[in-house]
């Protein structure tokens, strides 16, 4: 019986032959990424030992720059036990400073056919890059950290193929809706990306689209390489690595196909992710208080060139604040020197440091009583980005950006006729 | 097992709810005290040690965050529903907080019913109607880990941590 990429991914790790749903199997970990948040006095434990130094990273972002003394005594333990355990790998407030999902993919310390952990919901990031990598909670962690290894019940795997390719102005995040507000949870499912329509996506797209799947409650989400990513990854990280294809017979829950053509620009309605998507048009006019693009989702550089695009020569809405957060230090230097940020701040965005900041409700951009915002991040929980009270729509970040220029949820349809 | 008295929870329950993002930054004791306020308030000085939750699709959607030692610390003695969200089913197992899966359990159950839950044969029954339901076995490695306290003390007891006192 043949397995999905998952399933050889978590084989290989294992040392088994074969794995199967309803199996546990217990891994090798190729990389273990800690955050500031992994410092926290309530959850942090001094280590006596690690498994390797060189197969860990520390990457400082809910709390950078530091607001609070909390946040920079986080910091403080993290850069001891980084010196400590001589961990080269340290992203600190600085050059090099960023959300970790954005790092990860900036320096592909996701390898693909590897598995990857972290403590946070959206390490699934890491699937665009052909890799196993999973949110675990703060013990899992110390326990990678200290062993080397990890537990991993496997699920059973849906497996999407895309055809055609996405019109102009359309994104991965509508994508994502698309299959969000259609399919809904993928509960203890892992999701699986391909098809001939794979590799006209960017790999930004592919980032955008794997970081959304800690949305579906999905096990793990991975897309099949390609020579765009293996190239990507070769000219990054040069550990050797082994890319994973599903085999031709591999079982699937179901396999669903998409048509990238026929796709439209969504927005989901706020308080949930799943189950909510509407074509803009629906609540095109509704007015907003915030307009936000950002995350380890929609933080990447294609998000901050289709929002320059849409925003070239015109002015954000008087009374509408717009936000705009790059993923990590070196995307915005990117987009320094692509002339995006100028265009950007020309048009009276605010742009931000890397950091979680606004997404979380963190800094930077937190939500006041009955506010609404539109986002182009990750959730729209109620409170997530602030007061409980606040409506949070979410959206592709062409569409956040024009609905920044009209101060109300607008599509961007013009920019792209 | 004896009976547990049952508490009943919807769909899509989230670590938000659980575990709301102000106490993030709190001790365990206070985060404990938060559980349910936005759904539920007072749930937490009702609840008795040894309790049951019943849940349904997706117990525990969302973050990373130790939701699952918050019902720990209230004395929630073990949860059931229908899908069990797989962050929040890992972090049950390294906290020590007995989390099964259990089709059709959301309708067999309502407030206030006693639930006798035996993991020799993995079944549930409600002493009320007499209904018994499957329970899903939880793989031998993750329920040893799950009934003995969690992952902390396995971590303590090969010296890769340092005991904490308490
Ligand atoms: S950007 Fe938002 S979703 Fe991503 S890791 Fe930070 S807080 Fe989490």
């Amino acid at each position: 019986m043949g397995m999905t990429i998952t399933e050889k991914i978590l084989a290989r790790a294992s040392g088994a032959a074969t794995v199967a749903p309803g199996d546990v199997a217990v891994v090798d970990v190729d990389t273990a990424v800690l955050l500031d948040l992994s410092f926290l006095p309530e959850g942090w434990r001094e280590v006596l030992k690690v498994h390797d130094p060189s197969r860990i990273a520390i990457i400082f972002d809910h709390l950078v720059p530091a607001a609070t003394v909390q946040a920079a005594t986080c910091h403080k333990t993290g850069r001891e036990f980084a010196a400590k355990f001589g961990i080269a790998r340290l992203h600190d407030v600085g050059p090099d400073q960023g959300i970790s999902h954005a790092v990860i993919a900036d320096r592909a310390y996701a390898l693909p056919g590897k598995v990857l952990v972290n403590a946070d919901s959206h390490t699934c990031a890491g699937g665009a890059f052909n890799c196993a990598a999973r949110g675990v909670g703060g013990p899992d962690m110390l326990w990678a950290v200290t062993t080397g290894t990890a537990w991993f019940r496997v699920g059973e795997t849906i497996r999407y193929d895309f055809t055609g390719a996405l019109r102009p102005g359309v994104t991965a995040k509508d994508l994502f809706l698309h299959i969000a507000g259609t399919y809904g949870a993928h509960v203890n499912q892992n999701v699986e990306y391909g098809g001939p329509g794979m590799s006209g996506l960017s790999i930004n797209a592919r980032r955008t689209l794997a970081t959304m799947g800690a949305e579906l409650s999905a096990e793990f989400t991975i897309f099949e390489p390609d020579d765009t990513l293996i190239d990507y990854v070769r000219a990054r990280n040069d550990r050797p690595f082994e890319p994973v294809w599903p085999d031709a017979d591999a079982t699937y829950r179901e396999r669903r196909t998409i048509d990238l053509g026929t796709l439209q620009p969504l927005v989901a309605l706020p308080d949930a992710v799943v189950n909510q998507s509407v074509p803009v048009g629906q609540v095109a006019g509704t007015k907003i208080d915030q307009a936000f693009i950002g995350s380890c989702a929609n933080g990447t550089l294609d998000d901050l060139e289709i929002a320059a695009r849409v925003v070239r020569g015109r002015k954000v809405a008087r009374g509408t604040r717009f936000i705009v957060t790059p993923g990590t230090q070196a995307i915005f230097r990117a987009a320094l020197r692509a002339g995006y940020i100028e265009t950007l701040l020309e048009a009276g965005a605010v742009v931000t440091p890397a950091t979680c900041g606004a997404c979380i409700g963190g800094h930077m951009g937190v939500l006041g009583p009955d506010e609404v915002c539109i986002t182009a991040s990750t959730r729209n929980f109620k409170g997530r980005m602030g007061d409980p009270s606040a409506r949070i729509y979410m959206a592709s970040p062409a569409t956040v950006a024009a609905s920044a220029l009209a101060g109300k949820i607008a599509g961007a349809e013009e920019v792209f006729a | 097992m004896s009976g547990a008295r049952v508490w009943c929870f919807g769909d899509n329950i989230n670590t938000d709810l659980i575990l709301p993002g102000p106490y993030l930054y709190r001790s365990p004791e206070e985060q404990a005290r938060a559980v349910f306020q936005a759904n539920r308030p007072g749930w937490v000085d009702q609840v008795a040690q040894g309790d049951a939750i019943i849940g349904g699709f997706n117990f525990g959607m969302g973050s990373s965050r130790p939701a699952a030692r918050s019902l720990r610390l209230c004395g929630v003695g073990f949860v059931l529903a229908e899908t069990i969200n797989g962050l929040f089913f890992r972090n049950s197992v390294n906290y020590g907080l007995l989390a099964c899966e259990c089709p059709g359990v959301a309708a067999a159950f309502t407030e206030g019913d006693t639930a006798e839950l035996s993991l020799a044969d993995w079944t549930v029954r409600n002493t009320r109607s007499g209904h018994v339901l499957a329970v899903t076995p939880v793989p031998a490695q993750l329920l040893t880990i799950m009934q003995s306290g969690g992952i902390y003390p396995l971590m303590e007891a090969r010296g890769l941590i340092a005991a904490r006192g308490g």
